[in-house]
This record gives C-alpha cells, sequence and structure tokens, in this order.
C-alpha cells in the first residue's frame, strides 16, 4: 500500500494539518495499526520535494506537526493515475485496494469503475492461468489451480465491495 | 475487431417484467469462434440478456442484430426456426427430458429439424463421443451424475453445429472438478466448430475460460469491444 | 401407534396451513370427493326411498275383506273402483269413491272425500290438467278439482293420481266395497331380469364413482412431494412423509365428507320434483340407509389413507426432491386377468333365468359384475405398460409422449380406468337392454305398424258390446271395431295334474261381427259356430277337442281348479257349423266358438268380459286418447291397453338414452380429474417446456404430445372396454337366457371416450400456452 497516495489523497479536499493527516489516515485506514508521526513526516517530506504538495501555512509553536499542506495540480494528476492503475493481481491485495475504492469515494470519482478496471485485471491474469493449465500437466494444473482460486476470492471480493459501494460511500463520507 | 464482423450485436437493450427492469440499456457483441462471459450479481440481468440475445425474449426497445438481421422483427416462428437451426442451448438444471434416453434428448434438436431418427441418433453419438459420454446412451437423465447430464446437455447443444451457443450457468449445479471439465469441454468443442459461445456466469474461474468478458449491473452492460471501436 | 396419529394429525394440519397452494389442493380434493360421496348417499338412499313410497302404497288401498266374507255396509263404508287411465304413455292413477255412510274412510293425503263431480288431484296431475297439454285429459277427468292429495298419500312428487267422488257407484257397475285404507299391495317378486340390469346399473355407476375418489384424494400431489421433500430436510424420514401426506389426503377427504353432505343435503331438494325416467322421490325420502352411510363415512377416508400410502411407495421423498421410482416394478397380469376371468365364470355359472320363470341370485349377479369390471379397471395400467413397452420411434411428438408414458403411465390409466369402467358398464347394459326389448317385440309378435287399442269390461254385456262398437266408430281416428263378449270354454270331465284340459273360447257377438271374424256364411241370431284357424291344422284338432257340436262345454272355468265352485254346463248345439276364420280388421285370425246373443245367455257367464278391439289409425296424433276419453265416457272402470310399439320403443329409446347420459356424465367426472391431473403435470414440467421452446420446438409439437398422452392410454382404455363391456354384456344375458341381437351397441360410446380426450386435451392447452412462455427459464 502506498501511504503517500493515500495522504495526497486525503489532502485533494482541502489542506490539512500534519497531526490531522495522521487522525484521518488512522481512522479511515489505519484500524489496529495507526501510522506513526515519524511516517507521515517522512512521506511528507518526499512529497515536498517532488512538489506534490506544498506547504500552506504554520502554526504557532513551530514544529513539523505544525505545518499546513496542501496538494499541487501534479499531486491531483499522481493520485489520478494511481487510482486509475490496476493493481497486479497478487495475494492479500485487499488493504491496498481497500484504500483505493475509499480515496476514490472521498474524491468523488467512480469507484465502479476501479473495480471494473480491476476484475478485468484479475480476470485476464485468470485467462493466462486458465490456458496454462489447459496446456500443461498435473502439477502446472495443480499450481494454477491454487492460484486461480486465490484470485477468485479477490474477484469476489471485488463483486462485493461493488454490490456494497452506495453504503460504503455514505460511511465515507459521513 | 470491429461492431461490423459480429455475428450477434445488441444495443441499448431495455426489457421490464411488470415494473421491475431487468435491462435498462445493455449492449453487446460477439464474434464467430468467440467465447464471451456475461458476468455479474445474480438479479443483474444476466439471464435477461442471454434470452433476449437468444431471440427467446422480445425486449421492450433497443436492437439484436444476428447475421445483420433484427431478431425483434422477425416472428415468432421464424426466431423459433433460428433456435433450432442455428442456436445451441446448455442450462443450468433441468432441461433433459427425463422421460428420453440420454442418446434420445441429444438428439431431439436435430429431430426437431427434421432429421430422421437414425441419422439423428448417428450423429448424437458422435457428440457424446467427444463429450465423452457415448456409454451413458441408453440410461435416462435420472440415472447419471450430475457433470455426466450437463456434459450430455453440452452434447446436445452442439448436435446441430450452430453458430452460437447460449450456456446460462452450465456449471452452477457442478463441484469445481466437474464444472472445469464441462467448460473445457464446451469451449474445446465450440471452438473446433467456430462456434460463438455466451457464457453466463457469476463464476470468475467459468469465466476464465472465455476470450472477455461484458459485465451486468443493474440491467446495464458495457461492451468493452464496442466502446474501443468508436 | 401414537407417533402414526401425530404425524397424520401433522399432515391434516399442513393441509389447512399449506397456503394458497396448500388449500386449493385441499379444496380440490374435497370437492371432488364431496361430489363422490353425495353420489354414494344418494344410492345409500335407495332403499329407503322405495320403502317409504311402498309404505305410501300400502297405506292407501282400500283394506281388502279377509277370505270371501264381504264388507258389511256402515257409516263409514265407502264403494269404489279403480279408475286409473294413461295418458300420453304416463300412468295415472285414480280411485272413483262412494261413501255409504255420514263417517266414510278417508284415504291418506286427503282431509275429507271429494263430492259427486269433484275430485282431489296430486299436485302433478293438477299441474297436468292445468297445462294446454292436459286437454284432451281435461275431457277424460271432467271433475272439479276441489283438493290436492297431500305428500302422505303420493308415492312421489310426480305422480299422477286422483281421488273422484261418485253418487251412482253400485256394486251391479263393478264397484267393491271397503270399510278402511291400509292394507298391502301385493308385491310381485321383481323380474330377475330386472333385478340383474338393476344390481349391473348400481355397479356400473358407483365403481367410477369409488375411482374418482381414489384419484381425487390424490390431487395436487406434485406439490405436496415437494413440501414433504422440505420436510425430510429437517429430519423427516420417509415413512413419516407417507403418513404426513395420508394425513393431508384424510383431512381433504374429511372435508370432502362435509362438502358431500352439504351437497347431498341440497341435491335431493332439488332432486325433489324431478322425475329421472321412472324414479321420482321425495327430499325426505332421500334418507341413507344408516349401516350404509356409515360405511360411505368410515371407508372414504380410510381409503384416503390407503390409497396414498399406497401411491407414496413409488414415490421417494428426497431432502433435496422427489425421485418417482425411475424403474417401476413390473406389473403383472396374472391376478388382473383372474379377476375379470372370475367375474364372468360367476354369471356363466350362475343358476339361469328367464323373464317369466326361474330366479336370478342378485348377490351372484353383483359380485359377477363388480369382479368383472374392477378385473378391467386393474387391467388397464398393465395393459398401457404393455403396449407402450413396446413403442418406439416416430415423431418427436409421440416419441415424447410414449416415453413419458412407459416411465409414468400408472397416473394416466388410473384416471382413465375410471371411464373404462364407466364405458364398459354402459355397454353391458346396453347389450342386456336391447337383448330383452327385443326378446320382448319376438314374443309378442307384433306387427310394429298396426296401431290398436283394447277395451275391456270387466263384465259381460251384449248392450254394451253394441255400445262400444257404436261410440268407438264414432271416435276420432278409429278405423275399425269389432265389439264382442268373451269367455273361455272347457271341456268339462276329471283331468290329472299332467293332462291339458281341453281350453278354447267362446266368443258372443252378433251376426255381422261374426262375419268379420270367420266365413259364416249365413247367419241369424241364435246359430252357433266352430271357427277353426285357416291353415293350422293341428290348431283346429285342438279347438274340436273342446267344441263337440251336441256336448257340453263348462264356461265358468274357476270350477276346473276350485272344486267347491259348480261348474256351469253350456250345451253347443249340434245345429253348430263348422267354419274357417279370416283375418278380422286388425289383420288377426281368431278361432273357438263363436255364438250369436241369441244362443247364449251372455249376463249369466260368470267370468266373461266385455271387449273392444279398436284399430286407430296412426296417423292422427292422440287418436288412443280419444279412444281413452271415449271410453271413459261410456265407463270410467274400463280398461284400455293400447298395443302400441311406436310407445314401448320410446321408453326403450329413454332406457338408451338414459344410460348413455349416465355414462357420459361419468365421462365427464372422469375427464375433469383427468384434466386436473394433466395440468398439474404440466406445471410441474414447466421448467422443461422453457427449456424445450427455447430450443426451437413448435408449439405444435409439444400439444401433439400433450394429444397422445392422454389418447394412448383412453384408446386402449375404451379397447379393453369395449372388449370387457362385451364379453360381460354377452355373459349377462346368457344368464337371462337371451341372445345378443346387436354387436355395435358400444360405438357412441366409445366415440364418447374419444370426444373426452379431445376435450381433455384442448382445455390443457392454455395452461400449456401459458407456461410455454419462457418466465419458466428463470432461475428459481
Amino acid at each position: 500500500m502506498s501511504i503517500g497516495h493515500t495522504l495526497l489523497g486525503l489532502l485533494e479536499s482541502g489542506p490539512r494539518h500534519g497531526y490531522d493527516l495522521k487522525r484521518a489516515f488512522d481512522e479511515k485506514f489505519g484500524h489496529d495499526r495507526p501510522l506513526h508521526y515519524g511516517q507521515v513526516y517522512s512521506t511528507m517530506s518526499r512529497l515536498l520535494k517532488n512538489g506534490l504538495v506544498e506547504v500552506d501555512g504554520v502554526e504557532a509553536g513551530g514544529g513539523p506537526e505544525r505545518k499546513r499542506y496542501a496538494i499541487t495540480e501534479a499531486g491531483i494528476t499522481d493520485v489520478e493515475a494511481w487510482l486509475k492503475q490496476p493493481e497486479k493481481p497478487e495475494p492479500y491485495l485487499q488493504s491496498t485496494l481497500y484504500t483505493k475504492v475509499v480515496l476514490a469515494l472521498l474524491t468523488g470519482r467512480s469507484a465502479g469503475d476501479l473495480l471494473d478496471t480491476q476484475r478485468a485485471e484479475h480476470l485476464r491474469l485468470m485467462r493466462i492461468l486458465t490456458d496454462r493449465k489447459r496446456r500443461g500437466d498435473l502439477s502446472d494444473q495443480l499450481i494454477c489451480d491454487h492460484a486461480l482460486f486465490h484470485l477468485e476470492a479477490d474477484l469476489r471480493w471485488l463483486e462485493l465491495t461493488a454490490a456494497r459501494l452506495d453504503q460504503l460511500a455514505t460511511e465515507v463520507r459521513a | 475487431m470491429t461492431p461490423a464482423g459480429s455475428l450477434l450485436l445488441a444495443k441499448d437493450l431495455r426489457k421490464s417484467y411488470g415494473s421491475t427492469p431487468a435491462l435498462d440499456g445493455a449492449e453487446f457483441s460477439i464474434h464467430p469462434g468467440e467465447v464471451v462471459a456475461v458476468m455479474g450479481p445474480s438479479g443483474s440481468g444476466k439471464s435477461t440478456l442471454l434470452h433476449c440475445l437468444a431471440g427467446i425474449v422480445t425486449p421492450d426497445s433497443g436492437s439484436i442484430l444476428y447475421n445483420g438481421r433484427e431478431l425483434s422483427s422477425m416472428k415468432d416462428a421464424e426466431r423459433s426456426a433460428l433456435r433450432r437451426s442455428e442456436f445451441g442451448f446448455v442450462f443450468q438444471f433441468g432441461q433433459l427430458v427425463p422421460e428420453l434416453t440420454c442418446t434420445e434428448n441429444v438428439a431431439l434438436p436435430l429431430r426437431l429439424t427434421g432429421v430422421r431418427r437414425k441419422e439423428a441418433e448417428r450423429t448424437a453419438l458422435s457428440w457424446m463421443e467427444r463429450l465423452e459420454v457415448e456409454d451413458l446412451g441408453n440410461k435416462r437423465p435420472g440415472e447419471v451424475s450430475g457433470g455426466q447430464g450437463q456434459r450430455v446437455a453440452v452434447a446436445r447443444s452442439l448436435v446441430t453445429s450452430p453458430r452460437v451457443v447460449f450456456a446460462d450457468e452450465p456449471t452452477g449445479a457442478l463441484d469445481s472438478l466437474n464444472g472445469e471439465r464441462v467448460m473445457q469441454l464446451l469451449t474445446e468443442a465450440a471452438r473446433s466448430t467456430n462456434a460463438a459461445v455466451v457464457l453466463v456466469t457469476h463464476e470468475a474461474r467459468v469465466a476464465a475460460y472465455s476470450d472477455r468478458e461484458v459485465v451486468v449491473r443493474d440491467g446495464k452492460s458495457r461492451d468493452m469491444m464496442l466502446e474501443h471501436s468508436v | 401407534m401414537t407417533r402414526r396419529l401425530r404425524e397424520l394429525a401433522l399432515g391434516a394440519k399442513f393441509a389447512f396451513t399449506g397456503g394458497r397452494e396448500g388449500w386449493i389442493r385441499t379444496l380440490l380434493t374435497a370437492l371432488g370427493v364431496g361430489l363422490g360421496v353425495a353420489l354414494l348417499f344418494a344410492a345409500a338412499s335407495i332403499p329407503h326411498v322405495n320403502q317409504a313410497s311402498s309404505a305410501r302404497g300400502d297405506a292407501r288401498v282400500p283394506a281388502a275383506s279377509g277370505g270371501k266374507k264381504a264388507f258389511e255396509r256402515t257409516d263409514s263404508s265407502v264403494l269404489f273402483d279403480m279408475v286409473g287411465t294413461e295418458y300420453r304413455g304416463e300412468s295415472i292413477g285414480g280411485l272413483m269413491l262412494r261413501p255409504e255412510g255420514k263417517h266414510p274412510a278417508v284415504p291418506p293425503g286427503l282431509g275429507a272425500l271429494p263430492g259427486p263431480g269433484e275430485m282431489a288431484a296430486s299436485p302433478a296431475l293438477r299441474d297436468l290438467l292445468d297445462s294446454p297439454k292436459g286437454e284432451l285429459l281435461r275431457q277424460r277427468l271432467p271433475y272439479k278439482v276441489t283438493a290436492s292429495i297431500g305428500d302422505a298419500g303420493l308415492l312421489d312428487p310426480t305422480e299422477l293420481f286422483f281421488y273422484a267422488g261418485s253418487s251412482t257407484l253400485t256394486e251391479a257397475s263393478g264397484a267393491a266395497r271397503t270399510n278402511a285404507f291400509g292394507g298391502e299391495v301385493e308385491k310381485l317378486p321383481l323380474n330377475p331380469v330386472l333385478v340383474a340390469l338393476t344390481v349391473v346399473a348400481c355397479v356400473v355407476l358407483l365403481l367410477p364413482v369409488i375411482i374418482f375418489i381414489a384419484t381425487a384424494v390424490r390431487f395436487g400431489g406434485e406439490r405436496r412431494d415437494k413440501r414433504l421433500a422440505a420436510l425430510r430436510l429437517v429430519g423427516a424420514d420417509t415413512g413419516m412423509t407417507r403418513w404426513i401426506a395420508a394425513g393431508e389426503a384424510l383431512a381433504g377427504s374429511a372435508l370432502g365428507l362435509l362438502v358431500g353432505t352439504a351437497l347431498f343435503l341440497f341435491g335431493r331438494e332439488l332432486v325433489g320434483g324431478v322425475r329421472f325416467w321412472s324414479f321420482a322421490a321425495f327430499p325426505a325420502d332421500f334418507t341413507p340407509a344408516p349401516a350404509l352411510a356409515a360405511l360411505v363415512l368410515l371407508a372414504v377416508p380410510l381409503a384416503a389413507v390407503v390409497v396414498t400410502l399406497f401411491t407414496m411407495r413409488s414415490v421417494a421423498v428426497e431432502p433435496l426432491g422427489v425421485v418417482r421410482a425411475t424403474k417401476p416394478r413390473r406389473r403383472r397380469v396374472w391376478w388382473r386377468l383372474l379377476l375379470p376371468a372370475a367375474g364372468v365364470a360367476v354369471l356363466a355359472l350362475s343358476p339361469r333365468a328367464g323373464v317369466d320363470q326361474g330366479v336370478t341370485d342378485p348377490n351372484l349377479v353383483a359380485i359377477g359384475a363388480i369382479l368383472t369390471l374392477t378385473g378391467i379397471a386393474t387391467l388397464l395400467p398393465w395393459l398401457v405398460e404393455a403396449a407402450v413397452a413396446r413403442l418406439r420411434g416416430g415423431p418427436v411428438a409421440w416419441q415424447l409422449a410414449v416415453r413419458r408414458l412407459q416411465l409414468g403411465g400408472g397416473t394416466a390409466s388410473r384416471a382413465v380406468a375410471g371411464i373404462t369402467v364407466a364405458v364398459a358398464g354402459a355397454i353391458s347394459l346396453q347389450m342386456m337392454t336391447t337383448g330383452i326389448h327385443a326378446d320382448f317385440v319376438r314374443t309378442t309378435d307384433q306387427d310394429p305398424s298396426r296401431a290398436q287399442v283394447d277395451v275391456t269390461a270387466n263384465f259381460p254385456s251384449g248392450e254394451r258390446a253394441q255400445r262400444m262398437i257404436h261410440d268407438f266408430r264414432a271416435t276420432k281416428g278409429v278405423q275399425a271395431v269389432i265389439g264382442t263378449v268373451e269367455t273361455y270354454a272347457t271341456r268339462p270331465g276329471a283331468y290329472t295334474g299332467d293332462q291339458i284340459r281341453p281350453t278354447t273360447s267362446l266368443t258372443v257377438g252378433d251376426c255381422a261381427t261374426l262375419a268379420e271374424l270367420a266365413r259364416v256364411g249365413s247367419c241369424r241370431d241364435g246359430d252357433t259356430f266352430v271357427v277353426h284357424p285357416a291353415d293350422d291344422k293341428r290348431l283346429s284338432a285342438w279347438v274340436d277337442q273342446a267344441a263337440r257340436p251336441g256336448e257340453a262345454v263348462n264356461l265358468d272355468t274357476t270350477s276346473d281348479y276350485d272344486s267347491s265352485a259348480e261348474p256351469l254346463l253350456w250345451t253347443l248345439p249340434r245345429s253348430a257349423r263348422q267354419v274357417l276364420s279370416r283375418p278380422d280388421p286388425m289383420g288377426e285370425h281368431r278361432y273357438g266358438i263363436f255364438a250369436t246373443p241369441g244362443a247364449v245367455d251372455v249376463t249369466k257367464l260368470p267370468s266373461a268380459e266385455t271387449k273392444a278391439m279398436i284399430k286407430v289409425d296412426r296417423a292422427v296424433p292422440d287418436a288412443a286418447e280419444y279412444v281413452r276419453n271415449t271410453a271413459a265416457v261410456i265407463d270410467p272402470a274400463m280398461h284400455v291397453r293400447t298395443i302400441d310399439n311406436v310407445e314401448r320403443d320410446k321408453q326403450y329409446a329413454s332406457v338408451q338414452s338414459g344410460l348413455r347420459t349416465g355414462a357420459i356424465a361419468t365421462m365427464l367426472l372422469i375427464a375433469l380429474s383427468l384434466l386436473v391431473s394433466q395440468i398439474e403435470q404440466l406445471r410441474e414440467r414447466r421448467r422443461l417446456l422453457s427449456v424445450l421452446v427455447a430450443f426451437g420446438t413448435r408449439r405444435s409439437s409439444l400439444a401433439l404430445s400433450v394429444l397422445w398422452q392422454t389418447a394412448v392410454p383412453v384408446v386402449l382404455g375404451v379397447v379393453l372396454a369395449v372388449a370387457g363391456g362385451t364379453a360381460l354384456g354377452v355373459a349377462l344375458l346368457d344368464m337371462v337366457g337371451k341372445e345378443v341381437t346387436d354387436w355395435w351397441l358400444f360405438l357412441p360410446l366409445a366415440g364418447t371416450g374419444t370426444v373426452t380426450v379431445l376435450v381433455v386435451t384442448l382445455l390443457s392447452l392454455p395452461p400449456l400456452w401459458r407456461l410455454m412462455r419462457p418466465d419458466g427459464l428463470r432461475t428459481e
């Protein structure tokens, strides 16, 4: 999962302070693993360096957590590109996909399209595996089947998420 | 490939059952020899799309061109004739006539087109061989397993050498192994005869036997092939 | 045991709580069973109907004096004469009454005796007299209707009966005296042929009803099986499902008993005033015999349970659906053949009976008919299976139907079994009635082209004979009249039991009349003749045995067998001439002793009758009624008898059409159950039908397959019915000593069977079209 893209995406709805960003991230994606503040600081400085964010203002008292960041045009383009790019189908993809879906919803982009693109990508790989299985021997078949079942599980998750997008949107925007 | 080369091309299909819309602007295309999966959650309108494409159901609006002819302007008898001679069907369950033997079931579509019994059963037997169920010839559907029955059904769908095979959840009632085998035999047989296959399924592993997929959601479907060509 | 009861109760509960489907199923069963039960109740009422009506008959006969002692004239005595008549084929009963005192006996149903010139009529007779149809009858019964006869005085609500008052009736004019009403009508032993006919009719009508009840219990079975599958899923075992199903059937049939009782009570009010051929009864007479009613009330629910348990044997209800045994057990033929064979054997071996003599044991007839007909019903499923098993190929529709029958022919043939029994029974009944009819025509040797009326007065009177000749000649439609006084003449002397006493007849008429009957040549009053039948030597010799000129003949034949009576000897004058007979105006030959009134004093002849033989013109409608009217003017107590084959044919035809109507009604009933199971089967197969339509199967193919599926069992059933019915008919006719006269009586009935198939198919087409819509493809 890309923390940088996630924080950028969170900034898209408006400038935020560093501690605000951390709290928003923890609330929406952190769950049982809250983000360490040092990670926010290093990520933001990288983004600042790449011109994807800019400092919008500093509160009295100084310190990096008091800086207010805003996303730049380049930053928005970067988020856009990241969301559009399907993830390489691989196991345990959910957290990234989930983040992407939530961000898409938060930033008013089409989460459905995102899921469709991802599904197509999954299916493309499944076709390749199915084809390989058809030509291969039993061990090939078994290995391919393993991968196929995992991919299928992901796909089911995609389907399920797609079916619950409306529900998720209201929750996320709440 | 362009829509112009499509064997079957549907645009902006709408169909309601009572006040419930089943299709609400669906599109679809398929080329000869192509296997296209129609995917989507249950109740999304997949089966209705298949029924419209096969001329079983007339859509409320929209156009379906088969081989350049508009399906919805055909008479019921013409569409029936088309289904007899150029389409094949596989369903999830309950499709074999329980009283007829397996061979007679496979031969049935041929006999409906007027082929004599002996000849129809000979052709049926050769298809049953291809689907590895030739041993079941004299048994009745009640006496064979689900996987075997489904293979008999696949043999039946192919026996008239159709241009399009419509398969609605053909593996829905089967376990993985049997389901895969049926899909493998179906797609291979279809490819060898250059038949197109419209495959309605909600299972990704089944859809993986297709060349591409069309997703139906809330009665709407988008066919990438049509979008790219625009 | 309690477990079984609990399961039955559970099933009964399902019958009423199974949602709309469950309700419809229960109602269908209840209606079907109810129809059958109502019919059974009606049949069970027949003994009471007969008993009640004959009790009323007994209560209204004038009491007869015991032995030879006549009733004394008292304050309550009444003179009466039977003045019943016949009107257009309907018989009208009537008594002419003359009270002899202030407190005369009054027959039941009357408040008081009608005064002279008045009459009390039954409501049906009143209606007839008031209607335009009764115009001629009004002339014959010119009395003023002053009262209606109450129900207590009538055999049935449609009876035509009257009591007329008189002030002129005397014993001399033929009246008798009584002092009370109520006695016993002499019951003739029932004609054995009629008994056999009635018994077979009951069996024929009731067996299909029972079969129909058995089918009705199974209505909606396919749906129920699905529900049972759901029960299997939650842990019911096979035995439990059977008993639960039986419980459902039990509930349906119990409701059916209620429906049947209601239908029966309602129906008997409707049937009250209607006459079916010669049968009618008051609603209150329709009271089932308690034992029979109890039998129906017990047997119907029991049969429902047994039938269900039995049929459920071949159905395996699995948790995930219903599996019908794919390979049903081969039906065995031997015991099925045994039944009808035993039936025919019972009939063939039971004692013979003729129309006039001998007795037929009704129990044997019933057992034989029941065995034969149930045998036919049980033979059918085997026949259908055996016939269908060899069929292959053919067009698609045919193949579908045949294969369907090969796997599940039982359902269809069970329903058809009802049709088969009805048709077979009707065929045998028709053969029987036809055979008896033909026999009647042959023995009476009547020329059907001749319409003749005989009028008889039970006392000898030359004047009466003259008046009859005169009056009848003047009657509309009469072509010829002969009036004579006739009695028997026997040869006196002692004859032992095995000797036949020479007997001939004495015919007294004036010369003109006698000249019409024989070639008498010259004739003067006082002449006598011995008339020989022309061209019959043997009969002429027999006449000469009794009629010996110069010797005596006995004219009071009572003395021939009653030794206490004195013979009345009359010497045939030596001058009696022997002449030959000639065809009379009716075309018949008369012979024996002919005498002119001057030779015999007819008033002295004790058992002589005054007779007029009248030839009427068939072209004149109601000619016989005009004759009766004239006769009534001369003397209301005269007997008028028509010998008219047209009338007879009409009656016969009405029996025939009655049988046909009954058979057709039964077939309709069965067609109904056939239709219900057909539609049910189609519904069960809706998905398959949709799949077949998806393939592009033509509607006509599916419709044809439905047709064949019904037609094959029905055609086989009708063939079996024709064979079995004809065999039964031959056996029954043989039993009553008759021969088969018409082998083709089954044609209209077989035709009805065919029509039934077509109707059932036609009616099942709309649901078929509806089920063929692609909706069935939508996944459930």
